[in-house]
Parts: C-alpha cells; structure tokens; sequence
C-alpha cells in the first residue's frame, strides 16, 4: 500500500462510518479541489454512489467557471445537489473585519440549511495542514446548538472511534480530509484524473490556489499550468496556500474566530 | 547566543521522491514546561517547513508581548493558548527532512489534558519524550511514558532538554539520561536514542552541537530518519469487520476495511459470532482498471459473498482456522477519561472495531499507580487514572487479546454521550467460549434456504421472534404464555408456547436441575426456539432460566429475535400462589436446588420488557404483552 493508497483507505472508512452513524447527512461541496476530491472518495467508498446531498451555500459572488463546473458535475455525477443562497452582508456580525464578515455569510447559510434538512451530520473537506485552527480539529467533530466549536474541550478521538453519540441540537462536522496535505491532494488529483474548475491553472502568469469569493480571494504568481507543474511548484514553495484568502489574515485572531462561530 | 532569525532558514529538503512517502507520525510527549512546543516550533524552522513570513510573524508576536524569540507561538495559533503559555490540544503539523516526511503530533503536557495526548500518541509511529535537563524526570513524564506504553508504542526516543540552562554539562545529562532509562526499562520501552538538545538554541537538532563536544550520538533529526515506520499487520491472521451492507444496486456489497491479515476472492470465511460461512466471491471497486482479486492490512474494501448470510455491523470476518475468540466476559486494562469515574455495576457501551455492545462493569481489580507503577485495590478508577477490570456484555463477542492482535484488541466506553475511556483486551483466566457453539460433528455444512425470514413475515403478515420470560417459579411466566399464545391466534398470528416442563418431558427429558444442567436445558431451548423463530412463528418461551450468563446465550443463538420479558413478582407473592406445591416441598428440603429458595435467580438488568404480576391483573398483564408485541412485531417488516 502506497501513500496515496493508506490516505485513500482512511478516507474511505471514515466516510463510511459517518453514512452507517447518521441517517441525516449532507456533504459540502465548494467546487474546490479538495470538495472534489472529497466527493470522488465518496464515490469510492460507495461503489460509484453518493449517498447523501452535496450541499452549496451560494454567496452569489464565485467565479463564472464555478458556477460552469458546479452546474455540468452535479449532473455528471449523479448528485443530489442542494443549493441555497447565503443572507445578505447586514445580518453577519458587524464587529468582524470586513473579509471575515463576507465570509460568515457562509456560516449563517450552512446553520439555516442544517435546520431546514434537519442534519445530524455535515461532511467538510478541511485539512489540518491548511490552518492552524485547522490543525487542532477531531474527524468528528462536535458542534453545539448553535453550531459553535468549542475548541477548549474537544472529546478524545483515538483507534478510529468517532464521536457518534450527541445530544439533540447539536451536530458534529464529519472530516474525511482531515489527514491530506495540499500535495497529497494535487497528487491524488493527478493518478485518479480527478475534474477540477480550470482556475488552479495558470493564465497569464497567474494561478489560484484556493477558491473563495472573487472579491476576497487572490491568485499567485505562477506558470503551473498542469497538475504535474503544479505538484512540482508545491513542491519548492513556502509560500502558505491560503495565503491568498483575506479573511485569514486580518487579525491574528480573525480565523479562530470565524471557526469558532461555526466556519468550516 | 544565536536566536533562529540570525540563521538563515535552510532551504525545503528537495527530495521530490521523499513527499510520496509516508509521513512517519510522531508524537511528542512530556512534562508541562519541559518545551515540546519550543521544540517542535524549532525542528519546522530547522527543516526549512515554515512558510515564508512566519519566523518573522512569531518574531513580532514575542516582541509584542515583550519576551525573547518564541518558538512555541508556531504553534500555538490559538488566541487562548498564547495567552496562558501552555499548549491546550493536539496539533498536527506536517515537515520534512531529506530522507522522508513526518507529521508530528504536539501533544499537551497539561495534566488534565490526557484525552487529547491519548488522541495524539494513539496513532503515531514513534515518540519524542521531551524532558527538562534542570528538572529531570517529573510526574507527567512517568505518566506520558507509560500512556506511550499502554498505546503499544515502543519507539521512543528521548530529547534531554534545554541543555543551555545547565550550562551543557555532561555529568547533569547523563544524570537525568540514567533516570529515564531506568523508568522506562521498567514498564518494557527500551529508548532508542536519548539525546542532549536545546531546542530554544537550536543545539543537538539538525547537526551535532559544539557546545557538547562530549557526546558521540547522532543529533536528533538523524536519529529520527532512522527510524522505522510501524509495519501493517498484513501476516497477523485474517480480521474483516464487517462496517456496513450495501444495498444501492443488484450488489449486496459487505464493507469493511482489512484490519489484519490478507483477503483473496475465493477465500472461504467464517463469520463470528455468528459462525456462519461463505466464500468470497468478488471484491467490488470503483475507478479500478480491471478486477481486484485481494486485498490485505489497512484497506478498504468491499466484497460480495456465494452465499446471501445473515452478516451485520460488527460481525468479523476471519479464516476458520485462526478465527477471534468469542466471549462474553474479559479482563482489560483501563485508561479513564470519563468525568465521572468508572464503578463496578455500571454500564458502558463498548465499541471495538465496528462492533458496538453494553457491557458491565464486573470487578475492578485494581488500579495503576503510574508514577512508580504500584498498584492497589480500589472499587472506582479515577479521570485519567489506569486500572484492571472484568466487563461483561451480554452478547458474544468476537474479539482478540492486545499481544496476539492489537487491531481487535483494543476498544473505547461510551458514558452517555461521550467517550470515558479506552482499553486492552486479555483473556488471562478466561476460556474461549467458541467451543461451546462449535459444532462437534466435522463434516457438517449448513443449508441456507431459498425462503428467507423476510419472506415467511411478508407471508405472515406480523414479524416472527422470540418472547423469552424469566422470573421465578410462580410468578405467572406459563399463564401469561398460554393466555397471550390464544390471544394471538385468534388474531391470525403465527405463535407457540415453549414451556418448562413440556420441555423436560420430552426434549430435555435427560437433564436434572443442578447449574449445569440448567444451563443445557436452556441451551436446548434457546436454539429450538430460534429454529421456530426463523421459521417465522412468534416463540412464546416460559422458564425460569435464572442464570444470566445462559439467558444470554440464548439471546445470542439469534439476538436480532429475542425480546427479554421479566415476569416479575416478589418471591413471598409466588410462595403465597404456589400453584405446584414446589416450594412447600423446597422449604421441606423434598427438592433440592430450587430457584429463590435454595438457588439464586439473577434478575435480568434491563430486560426489554417487564410484566409485574404482583401489582397488574391478569388481564392488565396480557394487555400489556399484546401491546408490546404489537409495537415489534407488528406489520411484515417491509418497512425497515
């Protein structure tokens, strides 16, 4: 067993104990490469099924070539694709910097779809390399009523036993990526020739290395216009990949804070 | 003095082929202030894995809080650990060096924080024990040692730490050196490595250290790329539990991942508890070029079987010649997280592998003293306290000692909502109860049938199963029986009473009532009723059954059927009926061994339903069976 193949497996019998634990679940697909990693292991883990919604809160501010991609995969794939639109900037806390606020439109959009689907559990492609918050998270992850994250007091998780029991209200965000490092994304994207919005290629000596909102997130210099260039450059740089996402880097505190209120 | 910011970073290790590898996983353990943090914050810098800025951006957080550069702030990302100067909670954090890549796992030296040293230290490949070269060997550094020990991880390296503050002497490290090999030998870990360092000066990490002339070892970086990564258990025997069926196509697909041993499609398997058997008839895939014939350790697979079992959640899939044990009863070794503590009497649900069961706590033998290993006897095991203890579950489970395989050897408690504790696995001092399901015949070979249960309740019209009722001679368990069997027929239902004393006329006509054969007796029934149970008729059974222990194995001979009913009464209400005279003859002495009087009766824990006769009529207490057997047994079963 390779390393891919050791991620893969991993990956897959967390997806699995997540669809036996949970009758009422729902995946987040952001369009981003590692939702559509996420959601090909899906298919793996459920022999060319997905089982369960694919969940996207718009903010009506992505890129045309998302909104191109979302709309030829989810028929492509077979999804059961659920798409709801984010509230309007006035109702988000306005104490936040201005790039997070944008950004809890999406905490607030996910909060009224878990009410609505009545979800017990939320799938979400976050991995511990992306963010120091980030790193400190459970595969199952608890979230309390209001969908906050309570990082002080997280329950112990160890030999693959997940949290699965929890009290009514509550949910737990289930994260099946958790272990992959961005390189072992690119990698796995490049042997199993997964699709990908064409915007992680270069274009006029420009990349993104992450996708967000048009209005708060920036492309790198690059000329990786293939995954293999790509996976090469990541493999050279020290530059952080969401380095090009504001909301990240307004306060020394501006992320926690955003995950703590419920972000993915 | 050097601080990290006059160095320059060196550059990524570029060995492309090293990023396919995988990451050793390594755990960093130790006491509060000991610097893990410092150290891990070093070996990022040292290995060139910092992005660009960062060393810059902790430089500017030491200075705004007016302390000397701070290599703990890399990780401590979190506003609140800043704030308290202590690491709160497990952090994965990826690097590299030019030999392969790592993960390393920053685990808390805070004393309450063991749950999440224990999700740290769990899953790694090797350990760093990170101890203070001034303060040597300290509480949690015995504690973590041994935590290290009872996760079964034995490669353990240990970094003397901040050699600076005692001036880089010799004597002092070799000192504190003997101090943690002797404890560590104690509990069986032989260190690797122990090694002298100052993380905070970078001393003793990427390249031996000038300062400490004297010492002839590797310095840690090498130290780490020689070790081994923890092999997959691909030549232990064969253990397939089984995570989930799938249904989304013609395919009946068994899910699982291969937690030891290798799976070829042909391979006959053996299913326990249940010991059922089929061959594997093809390992499903999906975006496989061409069909997969096997598969081993750490995959997760999915196959179909020749034959269409009764397999679930939580059966184990083996060969037959190195199956599990089964048991209902073992001793385990204990590490308690719980907030309330672990008493004897209490129920936990387990969950081993995929398997998930109540269990009782039994006994508690003792508990662990860490810091000098002493043990003592006590009745509860404390938060974050190690103890010996026996848990009973009501089911058979298939399961492993630790030492013969750890996958199947190892299991978590469940208190309410939350995860109290985890646990090893030993058999010492209990028998494999396969045998005592085994067939004894060799050349035997079950018949599935074409009609399966499913189809008999369509045909029905009602669910079939078991009734069991148990409770002492007299308190109505034979009227309730034939009363509610009446009922139910004229409703149209499928049902039969199997009754004590019908039984030992005929079937049982061999058998006395000492222990032993009580539980034959019972035996006996409990498998002639699942036969009329799969046969889709509702079994009625009225014994006394007063043992626990073959109540359960009944259950266990078809647990998806059996409903456990207490029919319950005070033992003066059913001397008071007497409706055979037996317990005038057994306060006589006429009969021996009569349950209540001369033998116990184990009432049952949490039976799925209890009748009190004493306080409900007769016509309340049919009432009360027909709703209950109309609540599970009603409709064809279509709906589930």
């Amino acid at each position: 067993m390779n390393h891919l193949d050791a991620l893969e497996a991993q990956s897959v019998y967390i997806l699995r104990e997540a669809f036996n634990k949970f009758d009422r679940l729902g995946m987040l697909w952001s369009l981003g490469k590692d939702s559509n990693v996420m959601l090909w292991l899906a298919k793996k883990a459920f022999f060319g099924h997905v089982p369960f919604p694919a969940m996207f809160c718009d903010t009506g501010k992505k890129f045309p070539e998302m909104y191109a991609f979302q709309d030829r995969y989810a028929v492509e794939w077979g999804l059961n694709f659920i798409k709801r639109d984010c509230p309007p900037i006035e109702e988000i806390d306005p104490t936040l910097p201005p790039a997070a606020r944008s950004a809890a439109r999406k905490t607030e959009a996910l909060k009224r779809l878990i009410a609505e689907l009545d979800l017990q559990a939320v799938i979400a492609g976050i991995r511990r390399d992306e963010e120091a918050t980030r790193a400190k998270e459970r595969v199952f992850s608890p979230r309390g009523e209001n969908a906050e994250w309570d990082f002080r007091d997280q329950p112990p998780e160890f030999w693959d036993q997940f949290k699965t029991d929890f009290a009514p209200g509550t949910h737990i965000r289930v994260h099946p990526l958790l272990h992959w490092t961005e390189l072992d994304i690119w990698l796995y994207i490049q042997r199993e020739g997964i699709p990908l919005v064409p915007l992680y290629f270069a274009r006029d000596g420009k990349r993104y290395r992450s996708l967000g909102d048009m209005d708060i997130t920036h492309p790198v210099a690059s000329d990786a216009d293939t995954v293999a260039k790509i996976i090469a450059e990541l493999r050279g740089t020290r530059v952080a990949e969401r380095s090009g996402r504001a909301m990240d880097h307004e306060s020394e505190d501006a992320f926690e804070r955003l995950r703590s209120a419920g972000y993915m | 003095m050097t601080t990290a910011l006059n160095q320059p970073a060196p550059a990524p290790a570029a060995a492309a082929a090293s990023t396919d590898l995988a990451p050793l996983k390594l755990v960093i353990v130790g006491h509060v202030d000991h610097g893990k943090s410092t150290l891990i914050g070093r070996l990022l810098h040292d290995t060139g894995a910092l992005p660009d800025g960062k060393a810059e951006a902790v430089k500017a957080m030491s200075d705004r809080r007016g302390m000397p550069m701070e290599w703990a702030f890399v990780l401590d990302a979190l506003q609140a650990e800043r704030d308290q100067g202590i690491t709160i909670d497990t952090t994965q954090i990826f690097f590299k060096t030019a030999t392969r890549p790592y993960v390393i796992i920053d685990a808390p030296g805070h004393k309450e924080f063991l749950k999440n040293m224990v999700s740290g230290a769990a899953s790694a490949d090797a350990a760093i024990l990170v101890v203070d070269a001034k303060d040597g060997v300290q509480e949690q550094t015995r504690r973590h040692g041994y935590i290290l020990h009872l996760l079964g991880l034995e490669q353990v390296v240990v970094a003397v730490n901040k050699m600076d503050l005692v001036d880089y002497d010799q004597g002092r490290f070799e000192a504190v050196a003997a101090e943690v090999r002797a404890y560590l030998i104690s509990m069986g870990i032989a260190p690797v490595h122990i090694l002298p360092v100052s993380a905070r000066h970078g001393d003793g990490l990427a390249a031996t250290s000038d300062r400490m002339p004297w010492f002839k070892g590797p310095p840690l970086i090498a130290a780490l790329d020689d070790l081994p990564a923890k092999p997959l258990p691909v030549d232990l025997p064969l253990r397939f539990p089984i995570q989930d069926i799938y249904k989304f196509d013609d395919r009946r697909i068994l899910a699982g991942r291969i937690e030891s041993g290798r799976l070829t499609v042909g391979d006959a398997l053996l299913f326990s508890p249940t010991n059922a058997r089929a061959r594997v008839k093809s390992i499903e895939a999906w975006a496989i070029d061409g069909p997969v014939t096997s598969a081993s350790a750490g995959q997760s697979i999915g196959i179909t079987l020749d034959d269409q079992l009764f397999v679930e959640r939580g059966h184990v899939a083996s060969h037959a010649t190195e199956p599990p044990v089964e048991t209902n009863v073992f001793r385990a070794r204990i590490f308690w997280l719980g907030r309330a503590p672990m008493e004897v009497g209490r129920r936990y649900k387990l969950k081993l592998a995929t398997m998930e069961h109540p269990v009782e706590v039994q006994a508690i033998e003792r508990v662990i003293e860490v810091g000098d290993l002493s043990e003592r006897p006590a009745d509860r095991i404390e938060r974050n306290e190690v103890g010996e203890v026996i848990l009973r579950a009501r089911a058979t489970l298939a399961l492993d000692p630790f030492t013969d395989n750890p996958k199947l050897g190892r299991f978590v408690l469940i208190d309410g909502y939350d995860m109290a504790g985890g646990g090893l696995v030993s058999m010492e001092g209990f028998p494999d109860q396969r045998q005592r399901t085994a067939p004894t015949s060799q050349n035997i070979t079950a018949v599935e049938h074409r009609v399966t249960t499913d189809a008999r309740w369509s045909a029905n019209g009602h669910k079939s199963g078991i009734l069991w009722l148990t409770g002492l001679s007299g308190a109505g368990k034979s009227t309730l029986a034939v009363e509610l069997e009446q009922a139910l027929f004229r409703k149209g239902w499928q049902a039969y009473v199997l009754d004590g004393d019908n039984i030992r006329f005929g079937l049982s006509a061999d058998l006395g009532f000492a222990p032993e054969d009580r539980a034959e007796n019972i035996r006996r029934v409990g498998e002639v009723a699942a036969l009329f149970a799969r046969a889709g008729v509702l079994v009625i059974t009225a014994f006394i059954s007063p043992y626990r222990e073959d109540r359960d194995r009944a259950r266990a001979v078809a647990p998806e059927l059996f409903h456990e009913v207490h029919v319950k009464a005070d033992l003066a209400i059913c001397e008071g009926r007497d409706p055979k005279g037996l317990y005038k003859k057994a306060r006589t002495g006429e009969i021996a061994e009569f349950t209540g009087i001369s033998a116990p009766y184990e009432e049952p824990d949490s039976p799925d339903l209890e009748v009190d006769t004493g306080a409900l009529s007769l016509q309340e207490s049919v009432a009360r069976l027909l709703g209950y057997v109309e609540a599970n047994f009603g409709g064809n079963g279509n709906g589930r």
